[in-house]
């Protein structure tokens, strides 16, 4: 799958994402926003993957350690074939499987429950030491926020991937700059990432992570050390009065937010 | 009814369960053990040198060994996780919920030293707490085997289980209570010995502590139902209730907080299905002073002496029957 089409598909992923905020009346719109271009490389083109063998042993693992934009991997997971389309339609509702959170036990595709911030590197970390100690050929990709890298067991975990020598590990920080109750910069800012990543024995690749054309080889990328894409994104991408802007992390669209926000994502259909 | 094997030779659970590990992972290459840098203190010194590719060891981090530990399932092997109960448990208590229980990963969570273990340490080493925090997670069997006997068996079952599980292992030495040959089934308290006028229930290293006050009942004329009880969750429902009607009231011993663990899963049962008076012994809810593990259990009234009073207190407070 080339680029364009790839743009194309994330735009798609982006206005089922909306309008199932938009239904939903919840969600996290803005960190959404701005993974979906990484989720639709990972999922159209980088993973190694079968949906109709979700449990595949030789499946590249995907974490989405910002389990809060769940609807995001959802909307990809179901335009995959790993979820009927239309179950996106209960996203929240009573007794649906597709909660604010992912569930490994009930949705397919899911690798590990996430939602508290900070646990999916580490569990990505032992997916890829699995691999390493049973020789398997799977990579493994775990995405967290940038807000998220405060979290302290991420530094846990970036240490021993580098002393466990995971040449099979690759770490996305969807840098979009802003966290739920301010930007990063206002509230404890651990950026810029790079210096501090390789100083923990990492590759680092800086990347456009809203720009298809640096996402995917970004992530085919391999080396001989962990690797960490920090993924300089915009909050809200692709729609213009959400970007950057801090409110946007979980705010609903109203009426008239949301005719304008479909017809942005449309018009780049 | 289990024969009661007596034998005043203590052993340390944990040589028993690294023997059966070893054992295991001879013939099983899905088994990794998983540590904090506690390679000493769990034991893991035999596994090391078998296999030191299999001994993942992230250092002094907990929170990113249960993850670790999540990921390894998730890569296909059988990770078991080991570490002092106390940080196990507690610096890495939402790493059990969310990636393990929650996730329903099959990892084996081996919590050493648990209880006041390390006593002169201090109430931070103790993980007097553990049970509280464990066993209102679900999926997640809480298992504190009595004795090296009990230990090994419940490693075996855990190697077995298709599920997460949280086994919680003592150093302090412990006689052997239970027969050799026994086979560990979940949710199942072993009568060690029966009677009527009382039930005492324990696990862990108390267990041997009840048998002995049960036998201080006896020369009293007293007899007491001992259950040793494990499974702290999924408690035995059926044993919990017969207790409460054959035998009229129950004393609970647990090294751990009298708030939250084995003797409040017992009242919880017992309120609901078959209320009889209660006693529930453990840590009354301070930080303990200082000391060793038996001479705290002693000072919290778990000698067997103690607990014989204590049990003679609670049959006071039987109704009388008219």
């Amino acid at each position: 799958m080339q680029p364009n089409d790839l743009d194309r598909i994330a735009q798609q992923i982006r206005l089922r994402d909306l309008q199932a905020v938009f239904e939903a009346g919840a969600g996290h719109i803005g960190g959404e926003m701005s993974a979906i271009d990484i989720l639709t490389a990972l999922y159209f083109r980088v993973l190694r993957i079968w949906p109709e063998q979700p449990k595949h042993p030789d499946r590249d693992r995907f974490v989405l350690s910002k389990g809060h934009v769940a609807l995001a991997l959802y909307v990809t997971l179901a335009k995959r074939g790993f979820i009927p389309e239309e179950e996106i339609g209960t996203f929240l509702k009573p007794h649906s499987r597709l909660n604010g959170h992912p569930n490994c036990t009930k949705v397919p595709g899911i690798e590990t429950n996430t939602g508290p911030l900070g646990h999916g590197l580490p569990v990505a970390v032992g997916m890829a030491k699995a691999a390493k100690l049973t020789r398997a050929k799977y990579h493994t990709y775990a995405l967290t926020g940038d807000g998220e890298m405060q979290e302290g067991s991420n530094w846990e975990a970036i240490s021993s991937a580098a002393q466990f020598g995971l040449d099979n590990l690759t770490l996305i920080i969807d840098h979009n700059r802003f966290q739920q109750g301010a930007a990063l910069k206002d509230t404890n800012n651990l950026a810029p990432f790079p210096a501090k990543l390789e100083a923990f024995g990492w590759d680092v690749t800086e990347i456009n992570g809203n720009a298809m054309d640096e996402v995917v080889p970004a992530l085919e990328k391999r080396g001989s050390r962990p690797h960490c894409i920090v993924a300089h994104t915009n909050k809200g991408h692709g729609i213009s009065f959400m970007q950057d802007k801090v409110d946007w992390h979980h705010k609903v669209p109203n009426d008239e937010q949301y005719k304008i926000a479909v017809a942005e994502l449309s018009e780049a259909l | 009814m289990n024969a009661v094997t007596s034998c005043a030779k203590l052993h340390d659970c944990r040589d028993a369960f690294v023997t059966v590990l070893e054992r295991l992972s001879a013939d099983n290459p899905r088994i990794v053990a998983v540590c904090n840098d506690s390679v000493g203190s769990s034991k893991l010194g035999g596994f090391r040198a078998r296999w030191p590719d299999r001994l993942v060891n992230v250092g002094i981090a907990e929170q990113n060994m249960v993850g670790v530990g999540a990921g390894l399932a998730n890569g296909g092997l059988l990770p078991f996780v080991c570490g002092a109960a106390c940080f196990l448990t507690g610096r890495s208590l939402e790493q059990i919920k969310a990636d393990i229980a929650y996730s329903n990963a099959n990892v084996k969570l081996i919590g050493i030293s648990s209880g006041m273990a390390y006593g002169e340490l201090g109430p931070t080493h103790h993980s007097i707490e553990d049970f509280a925090w464990t066993r209102v997670l679900p999926n997640l069997p809480v298992i504190a085997p009595c004795d090296s006997v009990e230990t090994a068996a419940a490693v075996e079952w855990a190697a077995h289980y298709d599920g997460p599980v949280f086994l919680r292992l003592s150093r302090v030495g412990v006689p052997d209570l239970l027969p050799s040959g026994h086979t560990f089934e979940l949710g199942k308290a072993n009568l060690l010995r029966d009677g009527d006028a009382i039930t005492l229930v324990a696990n862990g290293t108390v267990t041997h502590r009840i048998l002995k006050a049960a036998d201080l009942l006896a020369a009293e004329g007293i007899e007491a139902r001992v259950l040793n009880m494990a499974t702290v969750r999924p408690l035995d429902l059926d044993a919990v209730v017969a207790a409460a009607r054959e035998t009229g009231a129950i004393l609970t011993a647990e090294e751990h907080s009298t708030f939250g663990g084995l003797g409040s899963a017992v009242a919880e049962l017992v309120v609901a299905e078959a209320p009889v008076p209660m006693k529930i012994l453990g840590v009354p809810g301070i930080f303990a002073p200082t000391g060793s593990a038996e001479f705290l259990l002693d000072e919290f009234g778990m000698s067997p002496a103690a607990i014989a009073e204590a049990a003679v207190a609670l049959i006071a407070r039987k109704p009388s029957r008219a």
